[in-house]
C-alpha cells in the first residue's frame, strides 16, 4: 500500500494500518492534523479546538502502542459535533444559551470512542440545536463549505446541521467526525461536501450526553472520507446504554469484515415517489447511474412505491418542533447556560434570558411546537402527524417485503450560496425531502458521494436500510462507491 | 388554520420566551407560512391508524429502583450562572 506524502490525506483505515504498523506515530499524526486545523480558521468548522488534549491523548496512544496495546482506534484524531458533551470542554450546540457551559459528565457516545483510542481534536461548528440545513444559524457564525463551484470564488453552505462535521472531513481537518440527524443532518451535509455520512437505525447509538433536539429522531453517526471508513467508526460509537432506555440491545456487527461482500442478488428498491418536481436533471441522472451501478454489480432493481413520502417533510415539521418546545423547557437562566442581566422578577428571568439566548430559528420551532401541543390542537397536529407517521414506517414495511435496500438521491440539488435559502423557511426545509423519511421511520441511512455536478459540485446517493440491517447499508454504500470512483478534492483556498 | 396576533402572543408566553410587540407580526406571518404548508397533512384519511409511540419496537428495559448517582452538588452548580451553598440563586418568588 502506497500512503500520500501528508498524513492529513490518509483514509481513517490508511491512517489506523499507519499507525498500528508504527509507521507513523499518533503524536506526529495529531500534529499534521492541528496544524491543518489552524491553517483552515477561515472555514469556521470549529468552535473550539483542544490541541493539548489532542497531545496528550496522542502521546498516550503512542505509548499503548509502544506495549503493543492499540486499541482498534488507537491514536487516529477525530473532532466531535459540539452537540455530544464532553468533559471539561466546552459544548455550545452551536447556541448562545450554552455559550458557556462546560460538562461535567462524557456523552456515551465520545466515551466509546475514547475507550477505542481515538484523539480529539476539538468540537466542530454546527446549526444551533442542530436546527438548520446550512449551518448559517449557528450562534458562532456560518461554516463555509470547503467546496467551490468552478471559476467562482462565491462562499458555499456545507449544509446542516452537521455542516462542521462535514466540512472538517471534507477539508481534511481529521479522520472522521461525529455527526446527528433529526431530518437529514448527517447525509445531507455529507452529500454536499463530497464526504460519506450514515444515520444509523434508531436505537443503535445512545443519545446520552448529547444535547437533545427531537427525542424520537435524533440519532448520532459518523462523516468520514470513505465507506469503510463509517462502518469502523459507527461500530465504535455505537452501544447499549443503561442511560438511554431506547438505546437497543443488538450486538453491533463488525461491519468492515462484510464491507466488501458485494450486492450480487441483492433487490434494491427504486421507489417513484423520490421523482420530484423542481429537481435539477444532474439529481435524476446520477440517481440512473447509481442504480445502473448497482446493477452491473449484480443487483437486481426492483420498482416500489411510498406513497406517503409527500407528507414526510409537513409529519417532521409538527413532531420535532413539538419534542424540540418540550426538550428546550429545560434552558431557564438557572441551572445553566445564559442568564439575562435586569430582571424584575422570575418569569421576566425565564422570558428575557430564553429570548436572549435561543436564535430565530429556534425560538420559531419552540413556537410551533408550544402551538402544536397546547389544549385543542393536539389532536389536529401532533396525534395526526403521529399516525402519519404509522403510514409512512408501513410504507417502508411493505417496500422491505420486495426489497433489500432502497437506493434515492440524498439531496434535491448541491450546496448553495450563502443566504440563498434562509429568507423562506419552507424553502429550506426542502433541502431534507429525500433524508427525513428514515428519521421518521427510525431505519439507517448512508449517503456516498456520486459525482459533480456540471459546476464542479459534489451531489451523494442515498442508501435505506431495514432497521439494524448497516452491514447491508454498508454493502450498497461501498459498492455505489467503486461505482461512482469519486476522487475529487475541493483546492484548498483555505490555507492563507 | 391559521395563528392571529393573540395566538402568538399567547404561545410566546406559553413558551416563556418574551416576544417584543414588534415582531409578533413577522413571527405570526412565518407560522402562518408553515402552518399553510402543514395543511395538506388533512387530506389522509387516518382513521383506525393508531399513532407511533415507539420508532423501533421494543420492550422496555426494567432495572432495580436503586439510588445510581448523586452526591456532587458541586459539579450540578458548578455551571449555574448564580449560585450560593450549593443553591441556585433566582429572583424573589414569594412575597
Amino acid at each position: 500500500m502506497s500512503l500520500p506524502a501528508d498524513p492529513t490525506l490518509f483514509t481513517l483505515a490508511d491512517a489506523r494500518d499507519a499507525v498500528t504498523s508504527k509507521r507513523i506515530s499518533s503524536k506526529e499524526l495529531t500534529k499534521a492534523y492541528i496544524k491543518a486545523v489552524e491553517a483552515a480558521r477561515p472555514l469556521n468548522a470549529f468552535i473550539t479546538e483542544t490541541p493539548e488534549r489532542a497531545l496528550a491523548m496522542a502521546e498516550a496512544s503512542d505509548a499503548r502502542l509502544a506495549k503493543d496495546e492499540a486499541r482498534p482506534l488507537e491514536g487516529l484524531p477525530l473532532a466531535i459535533k459540539d452537540l455530544f458533551c464532553t468533559k471539561g470542554v466546552r459544548t455550545t450546540a452551536g447556541s448562545r444559551i450554552l455559550s458557556n457551559f462546560v460538562p461535567p459528565y462524557e456523552s456515551t457516545v465520545t466515551q466509546n470512542l475514547w475507550d477505542a483510542g481515538a484523539v480529539m481534536l476539538g468540537k466542530l461548528n454546527m446549526d444551533e440545536f442542530a436546527m438548520g440545513s446550512s449551518n448559517e444559524t449557528s450562534y458562532f457564525k456560518p461554516v463555509i463549505n470547503p467546496w467551490r463551484a468552478k471559476n467562482s470564488n462565491q462562499a458555499l453552505v456545507p449544509g446542516g446541521s452537521s455542516g462542521g462535521s462535514a466540512a472538517a472531513v471534507s477539508g481534511f481537518l481529521c479522520l472522521g467526525a461525529t455527526a446527528t440527524d433529526t431530518g437529514g443532518s448527517i447525509r445531507q451535509p455529507a452529500a454536499v461536501t463530497g464526504t460519506v455520512g450514515i444515520k444509523p437505525t434508531y436505537g443503535r447509538c445512545s443519545r446520552w450526553g448529547t444535547v437533545a433536539f427531537a427525542s424520537s429522531l435524533d440519532q448520532a453517526g459518523p462523516i468520514t472520507r470513505t465507506v469503510r471508513d463509517a462502518a469502523i467508526m459507527l461500530r465504535h460509537m455505537a452501544s447499549v446504554d443503561p442511560k438511554d432506555s431506547t438505546s437497543v440491545d443488538v450486538a453491533v456487527p463488525d461491519y468492515e469484515a462484510t464491507l466488501e461482500n458485494g450486492v450480487k442478488g441483492m433487490r434494491i428498491g427504486i421507489p417513484k415517489e423520490y421523482r420530484i418536481d423542481g429537481a435539477p436533471p444532474e439529481i435524476e441522472a446520477l440517481w440512473q447511474k447509481g442504480a445502473e451501478w448497482l446493477k452491473a454489480a449484480g443487483a437486481e432493481l426492483v420498482d416500489i412505491s411510498l406513497p406517503h413520502t409527500k407528507y414526510a417533510l409537513p409529519v417532521y415539521y409538527i413532531v420535532a418542533p413539538a419534542e424540540a418546545s418540550s426538550n428546550l423547557a429545560r434552558y431557564d437562566g438557572v441551572r445553566y447556560g445564559h442568564r439575562a442581566a435586569g430582571v424584575k422578577d422570575i418569569v421576566d428571568l425565564y422570558e428575557k434570558s430564553r429570548a436572549e439566548g435561543f436564535g430565530a430559528e429556534v425560538r420559531r420551532r419552540i413556537l410551533i411546537g408550544t402551538y402544536v401541543l397546547s389544549a385543542g390542537y393536539y389532536d389536529a397536529y401532533y396525534s395526526r402527524a403521529q399516525k402519519l407517521r404509522t403510514l409512512i414506517l408501513r410504507d417502508f414495511t411493505e417496500a422491505f417485503a420486495k426489497c433489500d435496500a432502497i437506493l434515492t438521491p440524498a439531496t434535491p440539488g448541491p450546496a448553495f450560496a450563502m443566504g440563498e435559502k434562509s429568507a423562506d423557511p419552507v424553502t429550506m426545509y426542502l433541502n431534507d425531502v429525500f433524508t427525513v423519511t428514515a428519521n421518521l421511520a427510525g431505519l439507517p441511512g448512508i449517503s456516498v458521494p456520486g459525482g459533480l455536478t456540471a459546476d464542479g459540485l459534489p451531489l451523494g446517493l442515498q442508501v435505506i436500510g431495514k432497521a439494524f440491517d448497516e452491514a447491508t447499508v454498508f454493502k450498497v454504500g461501498r459498492s455505489l462507491e467503486q461505482g461512482a470512483n469519486f476522487t475529487a478534492k475541493p483546492a484548498t483556498w483555505w490555507r492563507v | 388554520m391559521s395563528v392571529d396576533k393573540d395566538t402568538v402572543r399567547r404561545i410566546a408566553k406559553l413558551a416563556r420566551i418574551a416576544l417584543e410587540e414588534e415582531r409578533v407580526e413577522p413571527m405570526m406571518n412565518e407560522l402562518n407560512q408553515i402552518f399553510a404548508w402543514v395543511e395538506q397533512l388533512g387530506e389522509v384519511d387516518v382513521a383506525g391508524v393508531p399513532p407511533m409511540t415507539s420508532v423501533v419496537e421494543q420492550r422496555l428495559r426494567m432495572r432495580e429502583d436503586e439510588v445510581t448517582a448523586g452526591g456532587d452538588a458541586d459539579a450540578v452548580t458548578a455551571n449555574a450562572p448564580l449560585s450560593e451553598d450549593h443553591f441556585f440563586v433566582v429572583p424573589k418568588v414569594v412575597e
